[in-house]
């Protein structure tokens, strides 16, 4: 074992392409599973989550009008660029997790697979989704589905990774970008996954990844008016049920938590998808 | 205003329909008395008491649940799905064999030409039972799952300005994946509804399974609320769809909402003139402009818009307002006076902050509610006229100068139900409809439905799909045997 020093990393959010420090200048101590110090991690704040929504809804229009092929060459980049640094997600997640370095990368890999399952989808959810009308009359129909639009994502709390990943990559793959509240006590993960995103070719604003507390961003995700939707995967109880009730306030939708955090593995289908896709149903007259 | 040949009125008879002096609950397959402070429902046209409808308390809400529960587990839940389908197949006859009362009684109680809810109301209805009626034993198809499961009890709540199509959009969806309802009508369209309790009889559907519950707001929170409803739809109005959601929060319900909408109707300078003005005139005075998607702001190209102004205003002098029963009838009545209130409200604010206002000449009859169609010129996007729903026969005029500012302009609003395009150019009809938040676009044409074309809102204009494929996501939960 070498005795060189190690360079340790300071852990910032994920906004707007850039890895800003919190405006409100918070930190909180991240420990592992075992009650030992990891990094400070960037506490952040009701403007931090005001800004990512502004990063989010500028990045938009973009990212939805991407083909669907772009897109998913996008995502299956994430995959690859993760690989690379595989070891690093381990350690991360087992530190943070309490799993064995064996768990902890059959973690890793899910997520990994999660990224390349998603990538496949994107060309193939108007055909699934969408439809043509034969409507009663000499029109042509159809009906194709669109990103919902900027989606606030309250991370799970358990699956600092596989979870995360889980969350974030049907909303990307729909076209929509995000607002990610991380994991409160293991939000390393997702700020190591914001630096993959950031040379993955996904374009800055896309996603934006704040570590902090759900319970005191949540609330104003919830009621912001530039939200189209939530995915409260992250939440529970009282909590779940307040952001539900201020989420009416905008019409936004709203992606119930479970009853409890599963254990991710399972296949998803398209339960996390059709949540963040709107149908959109054209009419056009057919005749000479 | 005087032509040279009038119209000789042409009026339908209101004979077919047997209306009774009062009106129960239509609770297990039976009518049966309301506990709550009885309702009038009045011809909006004349003001006339049309019946006294029963208010469902609280209690007999509780009762209707039960017996939906009742009917899901034992009878309806059970039943081989093909039967089920058999038994919508039926309801659809039924509507069409008694379309002529269907449709008399909808004028009455609504104000709406007999024209529109002969051809366009109570066809659909029966359209929308029998495409349905398909699904009921195809449901593996449905792309959610090889064994998706119906939801249960649901508890629907409609508007006033379909009576009976919202109903039909609600109920043909539910029974066709296996869910029981309880339906309760806008407090002043009861009567189709009460209608529909009849076929239902005469359908031998089994008791339960269909309960209406009439009464107003109070009966709409009872049925939203009551925790053994599984699943709440609901349309009508923004501000109601923020409360049930409040409502529906923390709770096992599902909720699909279809709210208010503020659609733009957008005319390029290359649109068909002729065909454009059709479109404007069915899109904003369609059913009186009653309608979530009614295409109330006109975005016309600058260079073209005097031409459209004043072709448009042309076609409207010749539009006819007055007896619903009147088959040459363009406009009915407003179907309330608290709704007539809420236009006249706006169109008051429209005046006040300097957009322009036209009416066509001509006098509206003495009793009853009634308003011209109007057309406000002048208006800009910041004009309450141009923001808020009037859900009334209202148009605002905006004009646009490049296909970006149409579209900035189209989609700057809070609702995001539907939109029009007119243009005789492809590839832009395309660029522009891909680029609109809305859930439903016509292009080059406005206000068509089908039931087999799935119809909803973006952003506040609601959630959730009604017809198509799409549609029956609403009342199913995915599953895989």
């Amino acid at each position: 074992m070498s005795d060189r020093l190690t360079v340790r990393k300071t852990y910032k959010l994920y906004l707007g392409g850039a890895f800003p420090r919190s405006e409100s200048g918070r930190t909180y101590e991240v420990t592992d599973s075992r009650g030992h110090f990891l990094a400070n991690a960037a506490w952040a704040s009701r403007k931090d989550a005001r800004d990512a929504v502004v990063a989010a809804r500028a990045a938009f229009a973009k990212w939805s009008a991407a083909t669907a092929y772009n897109r998913g060459q996008v995502l299956y980049r994430v995959a690859e660029v993760m690989e690379g640094r595989a070891a690093q997600f381990a350690e991360e997640v087992a530190a943070g997790e309490g799993l064995s370095g064996s768990k902890a990368r059959a973690e890793v890999d899910a997520a990994i697979d999660r990224w390349v399952w998603y990538a496949g989808w994107t060309d193939k959810l108007a055909a699934v989704l969408g439809s043509s009308n034969p409507v009663a009359g000499p029109y042509f129909g159809f009906s194709m589905p669109e990103p919902t639009g900027v989606v606030a994502v309250l991370a799970p709390q358990r699956s600092s990774l596989l979870g995360l990943v889980s969350v974030l990559a049907p909303v990307l793959a729909g076209g929509n970008t995000a607002v990610v509240v991380s994991s409160k006590g293991r939000p390393l993960p997702a700020i190591t996954l914001g630096e993959v995103l950031a040379t993955s070719d996904v374009p800055g604003g896309v996603v934006n990844l704040l570590t902090g507390d759900a319970a005191e961003i949540g609330p104003w995700l919830a009621e912001h008016a530039d939200v189209d939707a939530i995915d409260l995967a992250g939440t529970s109880g009282p909590l779940a049920m307040e952001l539900e009730r201020s989420a009416a306030g905008t019409v936004k939708r709203v992606l119930r938590a479970p009853a409890e955090e599963p254990d991710w593995g399972g296949d998803p289908g398209l339960s996390r998808l059709r949540p963040f896709l709107e149908t959109k149903s054209v009419w056009h007259p057919i005749g000479l | 205003m005087t032509s040279l040949f009038e119209y000789a009125p042409a009026l339908e008879s209101r004979s077919i329909v047997d209306l009774r002096p009062s009106y129960g609950l239509f609770v297990d397959g039976e009518f049966t008395e309301g506990t709550g402070t009885p309702l009038k429902t009045l011809n909006p046209a004349t003001e006339e008491v049309l019946s006294e409808v029963a208010t469902a308390s609280d209690a007999d809400v509780d009762r209707a649940v039960r017996a939906a529960r009742r009917a899901f587990v034992k009878t309806w839940g059970p039943m081989r799905p093909a039967d089920r389908g058999k038994y919508l197949f039926r309801i659809a006859r039924l509507l069409q064999e008694r379309a002529r009362e269907f449709a008399v009684l909808e004028t009455l109680d609504n104000g709406k030409p007999i024209r529109e809810s002969r051809d366009v109301d109570v066809p659909l209805a029966a359209a929308h039972f029998f495409y349905h009626a398909g699904w009921a034993d195809k449901l593996e198809h449905a792309g959610l799952g090889s064994a998706p499961r119906p939801l249960g009890v649901a508890g629907q709540v409609i508007p006033w300005n379909f009576p009976l199509m919202m109903l039909a959009w609600k109920i043909a969806p539910a029974l066709a994946t296996g869910n029981t309802v309880v339906l309760k009508p806008a407090e002043t369209t009861p009567l189709t509804a009460l209608l529909f309790a009849e076929v239902c009889q005469q359908a031998d559907l089994p008791p339960g399974v269909v309960n209406i519950v009439t009464g107003a707001g109070e009966t709409g929170r009872a049925v939203i609320s009551h925790p053994d409803v599984d699943k709440v739809a609901f349309t009508g109005s923004t501000e109601v769809g923020r409360s049930i959601a409040r409502t529906v929060a923390g709770t096992h319900k599902r909720l699909t909402l279809e709210l208010g909408g503020k659609a733009a109707n957008i005319v390029f300078d290359d649109a068909p003139v002729d065909q454009a003005v059709e479109g404007i005139v069915r899109g904003i005075f369609f059913n009186q402009g009653h309608v979530c998607c009614a295409g109330s702001r006109l975005l016309v190209q600058e260079s073209v818009h005097d031409e459209v102004v004043a072709a448009l205003q042309r076609r409207i002098g010749t539009l006819r307002v007055g007896d619903p029963l009147d088959k040459n009838t363009d406009l009915g009545a407003i179907n309330s006076a608290p709704q007539l209130e809420r236009i006249r409200e706006l169109v008051d604010a429209g005046d006040a902050e300097g957009a322009h206002r036209w009416q066509p000449d001509g006098d509206l009859p003495a009793r009853g509610y009634w308003f011209k169609p109007t057309v406000f010129t002048g208006v800009s996007s910041a004009h309450r006229i141009a923001r808020d729903e009037v859900f009334g026969p209202v148009l605002s005029v905006l004009t646009f100068r490049t296909p970006d500012e149409a579209v900035a302009k189209a989609n700057n609003s809070t609702y995001g139900l539907s939109a029009g395009v007119w243009s005789e150019k492809g590839s832009r009809i395309l660029s522009i409809t891909s680029k609109l938040r809305a859930g439903v676009v016509w292009a080059n044409t406005f206000n068509e439905f089908d039931p087999t074309s799935p119809f909803g809102g973006y952003k506040q204009s609601g959630y959730g799909r009604e017809g198509g494929r799409q549609g029956l996501a609403a009342y199913l939960q995915e599953d895989n045997r």
